[in-house]
């Protein structure tokens, strides 16, 4: 059955540039040409996209189409597995970030990652934001405190955990230490969040309140979130791309991809999916 | 006839059961062998003081120069090997983490080192000596069997390393931490119980080896007060006195013996003890 997918996402497949003009508004990461080989395997194949300035992106796709290596390719963290080769360009600011002269230091503190699981660090919950906000060089314990606070206010953690900001961030939920996980990465100010089905590990009230957090955040940060929910799409997507093995298959407006998609493989994922 | 699965699985656990006891035993008979020798033997003298003209003919004294001299020797080398674990553990899961056969290669030659005989690591340590011009002292011998159990003690922090996630190694690095900051800030910490472990354990390994000492420390009636004086061991105050043909210098080996075995209990037992502590107050 697999095959005649294929096949068929081969045949329908629509040319991805022509499709980008539909994205009018200003871009702030653009993919072009961008293919990835994990040793001899391709996993990416020649991805052409624009990620739009603010918003949601959603990168939409069954699991192992890429959309994971497609997010770590903009922070570069495909850097620690050494047997991924890239080709093509990714630019943020104008810059091609897959350029070996790219500050990824620099370039990791403008790009959020929320993983899958939450990964709190050694500590308490407070010094998880006092790590970010030393990155940022802010030693100042007065500054610290009352930015661990907007950052903890800011992701809805703030009431839950004031009175315990020194406890180990491990005595927190799953669903909180993702949240807070989330204010750690807001407080190193990127300029954009990428995330990784990160309601994957969530239970659906969690769930639902990091979908209400990226929803605000939407207005001020460009958010790539990676999921396979279409439902979770449909809620949270002001731009989707459509990945099928490797390839963008689709994308454009949600109203658009969503109710009149142009591939049997998209046809068929909506009409399965969940 | 056939044997039906019951019968089979009785017949299973009856064999594994006592190959279990058996060993169980001969291990237990060691150790209550050296505790019914050495307990009547021991005595505040033999703890607590140093040997005296004539204790090697049963005369009066104790084994305090041993006793002293291998906590000496095994702290230090716990302490210098350490200092040269951590950093090579580090490197291992931080600069190596994305070349697993590099990794392999140096778990495979650090487990080759782990197998060496001792005797190998004292006869290096003699041939160094030589080179160095050194004496038998206390300083050669802390460094040969530093050398000795720092195989053990970067492997049992690899294996503690190997634990904690590869996900917070990712994690921290999106962040915009490099490497090393990463190493020392979050991995070191989220491995301080498996380090404290692999401390004690060579700490144990360390107090209680015999061949690397033999041609390094020396051997001295007294208690060194320098790194560059010889210092007496317990495993080579066990194998001294043990070939003396005087009864009463005899029992006092045992005495030594349940001195050293008391020891490694108590660093075993507090490792354990030490390592659950740790391992509640541990983030994730």
């Amino acid at each position: 059955m697999s095959t005649k997918t294929v096949d068929l996402a081969s045949k329908t497949q629509i040319d991805s540039r022509k499709i980008m003009t539909k994205n009018s508004s200003k871009s702030i990461l653009s993919v072009q040409s961008l293919n990835l080989w994990h040793g001899k395997q391709q996993t990416l194949k020649n991805i052409h996209l624009n990620i739009p300035e603010k918003g949601i992106t959603v990168l939409l796709g069954p699991s192992g189409c890429g959309k994971t290596t497609l997010l770590k390719t903009f922070n570069r963290l495909t850097d620690i597995y050494p047997d991924i080769r890239t080709e093509g360009a990714v630019l943020f600011k104008g810059q091609d970030i897959l350029n070996k002269k790219t500050d990824v230091y620099s370039l990791r503190q403008q790009m959020g990652l929320l993983s899958q699981r939450p990964h709190p660090l050694p500590g308490s919950i407070a010094d998880n934001i006092r790590y970010a906000l030393k990155l940022k060089g802010i030693s100042n314990k007065t500054e610290q405190n009352h930015r661990i606070e907007f950052f903890l206010q800011k992701v809805a953690l703030w009431e839950e955990v004031k009175d315990r900001l020194k406890s180990s961030s491990g005595s927190l939920s799953i669903g909180q230490q993702q949240r807070l996980c989330l204010a750690r990465g807001l407080a190193i100010e990127p300029k954009v969040i990428l995330a990784d089905e990160p309601t994957s590990a969530l239970d659906p009230i969690s769930s639902r309140k990091i979908e209400e957090q990226f929803k605000e955040l939407s207005q001020e940060y460009s958010i790539v979130l990676v999921t396979h929910i279409l439902r979770q799409a449909k809620r949270l997507a002001d731009y989707v791309a459509f990945m099928y093995f490797g390839e963008i298959i689709e994308q454009g407006l949600p109203g658009e991809l969503f109710e009149n998609p142009q591939t049997d493989t998209l046809k068929e994922y909506l009409s399965v999916g969940h | 006839m056939r044997i039906n699965k019951y019968q089979t699985e009785n017949i299973v656990k009856i064999v594994l059961g006592i190959v279990t006891l058996l060993i169980v035993v001969v291990l237990f008979s060691i150790i209550a062998g050296i505790f019914i020798k050495g307990i009547p033997a021991l005595s505040w003298d033999i703890v607590s003081q140093i040997p005296k003209g004539g204790y090697y003919f049963g005369k009066e004294g104790g084994i305090l120069n041993a006793i002293i001299g291998s906590l000496y020797l095994a702290v230090g080398a716990s302490l210098i090997a350490c200092i040269i674990s951590i950093p090579v553990a580090l490197f291992i899961h931080t600069y190596l983490f994305q070349f697993p056969k590099i990794q392999k290669r140096i778990r495979l030659w650090l487990d080759v080192l782990w197998g060496v005989p001792p005797i190998v690591y004292g006869a290096f340590g003699f041939n160094l000596m030589l080179l160095m011009g050194w004496p038998t002292s206390l300083l050669a011998a802390i460094i040969t069997v530093s050398l000795l159990i720092s195989p053990v003690m970067i492997r049992a922090m690899d294996e503690t390393l190997q634990h904690v996630s590869k996900d917070l190694f990712e994690s921290a690095l999106s962040l915009g931490f490099y490497k090393g900051e990463i190493g020392f800030r979050f991995l070191f910490k989220q491995a301080i119980p498996g380090i404290t472990t692999a401390f004690l354990m060579a700490l144990g390994k360390g107090i209680g080896d015999t061949a690397s000492v033999l041609f390094t420390a020396g051997y001295t009636d007294y208690i060194p007060e320098s790194l560059t004086e010889p210092a007496a061991t317990l495993p080579l105050a066990v194998f001294f006195q043990l070939s003396s043909p005087i009864p009463e210098v005899k029992a006092r080996a045992y005495a030594a013996a349940t001195v050293l075995t008391i020891i490694i209990l108590v660093i075993s037992i507090s490792s354990r003890i030490i390592s659950k502590k740790l391992s509640k107050n541990r983030t994730t």
